[in-house]
């Protein structure tokens, strides 16, 4: 399978997502909030292409390590950096935005966060990639691109001097945490 | 002791002395700390980390500020929280410790947080539960008071940075103080450039130099370009017989004055875990002023408490695993 993996690749589905976002939300004045890491990545960069007008406060962060579902199975994350969000979500439209849209657990943490700051007028969200495996009914309203894989497949945002993507095919007896 | 308070793998299953910790785990807790500090700064100061877990706060002594900031951690990370006064309890009807243990965890408590006035009443209570149940020590006798001992490296690190510079001066009462002996070992463990104690030789265990500490007799002396004072609360209700003449005399050579503090270094921090004699081992000048970090430890209690305790119960996944 091909996946848009270079930074220009990126950019191109980025540019693409920001007229969506300026269809969607323009005159709302939205505030834009990422998922911490890759999320908060993207969010940058849509941030920028939409110019520093579009959005009414600096950029939000949110590390969903404190609402996921695992804690029971899995202990603590290594690293917690704190969600971040330097405005009040009351009555505001936001703007979600994360990398690789899957089993949908990390955005229904992100939106359970999101409530304990308030009660938001609306949550769209936006990933960079959406792909199949949902295991909760949670979509996202602006795509960069779909793909199909298989469960052993997975997809991977990076960013070394620019964002690029990687897929990696997981070998039996391996397991890795959605 | 306190053997066993690690999982196979080295995490933290109970926290009951910091004797036997390295390094690297009382960094990691300091960091987590930091990490649980902000929640404490947001509009709802709550996380469902600890969502349906039930904690038991045990305490057969009083206490005001650990009691209550454990309770206060607990809350925040949305466990289940029951704080027992022993002595309002079945324990005042002749119900042995063992018993009301067996019949809390019949209630499917997944953790006890313990003070008593006995030196390894935690550790004890460790051996006796369930082994999916975590166990904190938060004050035992003479001992180990581990919690509050963290909760002070995380005062210092907020305002020192880096250990192995500091010189940390410890005044008072030694012998009595479960405070002072967790403090020193985490301040060793954490590579402090000098520990100091400073204490008058009634105050001091016999056993004093095996803990590494410089021992001063004097104020002057002892408190001389020091980076950290920690005082401590002179514990007349655990003193046996006349360790001193009086308390007025104590405070004239161990009571820390703006005039003797003027000795340590002019940017020195003063500690104190509470609660605090003013005119016996601390002027309230000094306790007041601008050196003073005392209610900030306070505060500092809750995050490393939430550190503490969801680490502890984070470590049940490993039992999950094996079962799973």
């Amino acid at each position: 399978m091909t996946i848009p993996a270079t930074n220009t690749d990126i950019r191109t589905l980025l540019l693409a997502m920001a007229d969506e976002i300026n269809q969607a939300l323009e005159g709302k004045k939205p505030l834009l909030i990422g998922i911490h890491t890759g999320g908060v990545w993207v969010a940058k960069q849509l941030a920028e292409i939409l110019g520093a007008d579009f959005f009414d406060a600096p950029l939000g962060t949110l590390n969903i390590a404190y609402y996921r579902d695992d804690f029971t199975r899995i202990g603590m994350h290594p690293q917690v950096t704190p969600s971040d969000l330097p405005f009040a979500v009351d009555d505001r439209h936001l703007l979600l935005v994360d990398d690789v849209l899957y089993s949908g657990r990390t955005i229904r943490a992100a939106l359970n966060e999101i409530f304990d700051y308030g009660r938001p007028a609306s949550v769209t969200l936006a990933v960079l990639i959406e792909r199949n495996g949902r295991e909760l009914p949670i979509q996202a309203d602006i795509i960069g691109q779909s793909l199909t894989m298989t469960e052993n497949e997975h997809i991977k945002l990076n960013n070394n001097n620019g964002l690029t993507l990687t897929l990696s095919t997981e070998k039996a007896g391996e397991s890795d945490v959605a | 002791m306190s053997h066993n308070q690690l999982t196979e793998s080295g995490r933290l299953h109970h926290f009951l002395s910091i004797e036997g910790l390295k390094r690297p785990l009382l960094t990691e807790i300091m960091d987590r700390a930091e990490q649980f500090s902000s929640i404490s700064h947001q509009q709802v100061k709550k996380v469902p980390l600890l969502r349906g877990k039930t904690i038991v706060n045990l305490f057969f002594e009083n206490s005001t500020r650990t009691r209550t900031t454990f309770e206060l951690a607990a809350k925040r990370l949305s466990a289940d929280v029951i704080s027992l006064n022993i002595n309002t309890s079945s324990a005042s009807k002749g119900e042995s410790l063992r018993d009301t243990l067996h019949n809390l965890e019949a209630m499917h408590s997944d953790m006890f947080v313990v003070r008593h006035h006995q030196s390894g009443a935690a550790e004890f209570i460790a051996q006796h539960v369930a082994p999916h149940v975590s166990v904190i020590n938060a004050g035992d006798g003479c001992h180990a008071h581990p919690t509050q001992a963290m909760l002070d490296m995380f005062t210092i690190r907020r305002h020192k940075q880096h250990f192995p510079d500091l010189r940390v001066a410890i005044i008072g009462d030694i012998l009595h103080s479960r405070v002072a002996r967790s403090q020193i070992q985490a301040l060793a463990t954490l590579g402090v450039g000098e520990i100091r104690v400073i204490a008058p030789k009634t105050l001091l265990p016999t056993d004093c130099k095996t803990l590494g500490v410089h021992v001063y007799h004097d104020m002057n002396a002892g408190l001389k370009d020091v980076d950290v004072v920690i005082t401590l609360r002179l514990q007349n209700e655990r003193m046996q017989g006349a360790l001193l003449p009086s308390s007025k005399e104590y405070y004239q050579c161990y009571g820390l004055t703006e005039r003797k503090l003027s000795l340590a270094k002019p940017d020195a921090i003063v500690m104190h875990p509470g609660p605090i004699n003013r005119g016996v081992e601390i002027a309230s000048a000094v306790a007041d002023g601008p050196q003073s970090v005392i209610l900030e430890q306070v505060t500092h209690g809750i995050a490393v408490r939430m550190a503490i305790m969801s680490m502890t119960l984070g470590s049940q996944a490993e039992l999950y695993e094996v079962t799973a």
